[in-house]
């Protein structure tokens, strides 16, 4: 049986952890880093034990929303020669080896025009990925993905912030689809050892104008800040914890993972 | 009269290049940014207050140097040098700088920060802090603050904090990452100071037309000196702020030929330069640092390093107008290798008794190739944006014993 793709494999993502009533958990993982090999690896071990969907990161060499954790990693995937077309290789293959969680494309801007948007868009969907995210492509200039993704019926996430007023709220939950990335503090990304105070507020604001499912990321580290998501947001990421953890090897990440999972439904 | 162009239009787009590409968290305060510059330039208490600092403090209007010698030697076009070395801390970035500050200021921000790449515009913004009293923090790559010692000193006896950037080629790209992730971080306290015309809008307009003073005193001076207009202004062009500063004034007078100077670094045909508009092999456009412009970067879109003896004109992208008036075809862009650049830098020392910027000394090289190719009749303005005392160190490295 073929897996449902694209904005539909999200939907059914979201249906299934809220049928658990839990939140989805969205690790985050670059592409090429420690090795291509491996990051392969780190990914199937944290879909082995049960996370819901993936954040697949292309590598740029100036990545500026990023904290020293991810660049650390995208820079040496990017000395082990990593490219946009390794990454989508690397989707292909994952879903080969039975992988069927979401996946969706990270990257900056630059490195996804020089490939070119629609082309991007095209090979990202055959190869098996559900949608992208681009931190630098505000509504306002992500027409070069919107067309593209909405005939592919690819997601095109965009973020919200705290900074986020009304007006902008509204112009990305109009154009969002699949899930609004709402990055929970200003500043980059990276473990921090407590989440914001405010959030509750924060995400308060954002449901006012939108039933599009929300998901945190910026920050979230532990089990007991994936506790925190039940009942706050649809989903999270984690990204920095899981990168560091590779670091010490796959077993690492395979336990990370399996914490923060387990912490939700255990709360 | 600050202002007055059409371009940008509403989106921050000139032609195809600008625009805002950030992330979310800055979108506010670029928004909060353009809204508070607008109703300063709508305030003639604030350009009653920049007019005056320019005249009292800077050292406005600089002057315009006829450079006799120079002329007489090359042969042919007379050459003018607009003398931004003159202004207070020996180069052009101060206008923008204090411009920005003053800004900042209205905005309650009392928190600056900035990247610099040759110091230049490290150490206006520190000056700038220091006469205001805002707190300053300056990104440098580390590559850079050991080619720019005295830069560094001068910021921190100004009370700037200068942070070392390590990361990716430890130059000004780097700096502007590392300093935008700090405005990500303290957007809400922290005002941007950004020094050359480009990242995101508002930016590439806020710091022309803060530069553009150049072009309107050269203007007014030339036509004083000459009675005529001149048949070429040229100017030195890293992210491009001093070249777009004097052109701006001239963009409607069409007899005039507009002409940016890039830096060519080991030559155009190796790898080892920062000329931007010269082998489309490795530069197209494309995103960094917030706008859409021309970026040096492998087929792969992933940014290049760049090289040139300068480290102000070190950089992958160029600012979004130059990219449009490069495709408009009202300006023409060349480049002179760190070699030509320093035989102009002895040239001017020489002639002209000017010891210029390392920067500048592109813009003299194009000079050098160019004016004799001119008739003596013809006018050849030449911005000199800054003076080369802080380049000693790097000049002694490589002609040392040569001289």
């Amino acid at each position: 049986m073929s897996r449902v793709s694209g904005l539909a494999a999200l939907e059914a993502m979201f249906e299934r952890s809220k049928a658990e009533g839990r939140a989805a958990f969205l690790p985050y993982f670059p592409i090429g880093y420690p090795d291509y090999e491996t990051s392969l690896a780190v990914i199937q071990a944290m879909a082995e034990v049960g996370v819901d969907g993936f954040e697949i990161g292309v590598p740029f060499s100036d990545p500026l929303a990023d904290g020293p954790m991810i660049q650390m990693a995208t820079q040496k995937a990017l000395e082990n020669g990593t490219t946009v077309r390794k990454c989508l290789q690397a989707v292909r293959e994952l879903r080969r080896c039975g992988l069927d969680q979401p996946m969706l494309m990270m990257s900056y801007a630059n490195p996804l025009l020089a490939y070119g948007a629609e082309r991007f868009v095209a090979d990202a969907q055959a190869a098996g990925a559900d949608g992208v995210i681009v931190p630098d492509l505000p509504p306002e200039e992500a027409h070069y993905f919107a067309r593209a993704c909405q005939q592919a019926q690819m997601c095109q996430v965009f973020m919200l912030a705290p900074t986020s007023d009304e007006q902008r709220i509204r112009l990305v939950a109009e154009r969002a689809t699949g899930f609004i990335y709402v990055v929970s503090l200003t500043g980059v990304t990276g473990a921090r050892a407590e989440l914001p105070a405010d959030l509750t507020d924060f995400i308060g604001r954002i449901r006012q104008h939108t039933q599009t499912p929300l998901v945190l990321g910026f920050g979230i580290s532990q089990p007991h800040h994936a506790r925190q998501m039940n009942g706050l947001v649809e989903g999270f990421i984690v990204g920095s914890a899981v990168v560091r953890a590779a670091g010490q090897g796959v077993d690492a990440v395979r336990d990370l993972a399996h914490s923060l999972r387990t912490a939700l439904v255990n709360s | 009269m600050i202002g007055g162009s059409n371009l940008p239009n509403a989106q921050g787009y000139y032609g195809e290049f600008g625009g805002r590409f950030v992330p979310e968290t800055i979108i506010p305060a670029l928004d909060e940014l353009l809204h508070a510059y607008e109703e300063a330039m709508a305030d003639p208490a604030f350009h009653a207050e920049l007019a005056h600092l320019q005249q009292t403090y800077v050292g406005r209007p600089t002057p315009l140097t006829y450079a006799k010698r120079l002329s007489d030697h090359l042969g042919g076009a007379r050459i003018y040098l607009k003398r931004e070395d003159l202004a207070h801390t020996g180069a052009h970035k101060i206008n923008n700088a204090l411009g920005q500050a003053l800004l900042a200021k209205r905005m309650g921000k009392r928190r600056v920060i900035a990247e610099t790449g040759a110091g230049q515009h490290g150490v206006a913004s520190a000056t700038a802090s220091a006469l205001l009293g805002l707190e300053c923090h300056v990104y440098m790559g580390s590559v850079d603050m050991a080619r720019q010692r005295p830069n560094v000193f001068r910021m921190k006896l100004m009370g700037a904090e200068v942070l070392a950037v390590d990361s990716g080629s430890k130059t000004l790209k780097d700096a502007i990452n590392e300093a935008m992730r700090d405005w990500v971080t303290n957007v809400r306290t922290t005002f941007y100071l950004l020094g050359s015309a480009l990242g995101p809008h508002p930016y590439p307009m806020i710091v022309r037309d803060f530069q553009s003073v150049i072009g309107v005193e050269a203007r007014r001076q030339i036509l004083e000196a000459t009675g005529q207009l001149p048949d070429v202004c040229l100017a030195c062009v890293g992210g491009g702020s001093n070249a777009i500063g004097l052109f701006h004034a001239f963009r409607d007078d069409e007899s005039v030929e507009l002409i940016g100077v890039e830096a060519g670094g080991l030559g155009t045909h190796t790898d080892k330069h920062a000329a931007r508009f010269a082998n489309m092999d490795i530069s197209r456009p494309g995103i960094l640092h917030g706008t859409r412009s021309f970026i040096m970067q492998d087929e792969d879109g992933q940014i290049r390093e760049t090289h040139s003896i300068s480290a102000g004109l070190d950089y992958p992208s160029i600012g979004p107008e130059h990219a449009y008036l490069r495709a408009s075809e009202r300006a023409y862009y060349t480049s002179a290798t760190d070699e030509e650049a320093l035989a102009a830098f002895r040239t001017l020392s020489e002639l002209e008794g000017i010891i210029p910027a390392l920067e500048s000394a592109h813009a003299i090289a194009e000079v050098i190739k160019r004016a004799p190719t001119m008739s003596k009749d013809s006018i050849l303005l030449v911005n000199l944006s800054g003076r080369g005392d802080k380049d000693l160190d790097t000049v002694i490295r490589v002609l040392g014993d040569k001289l």
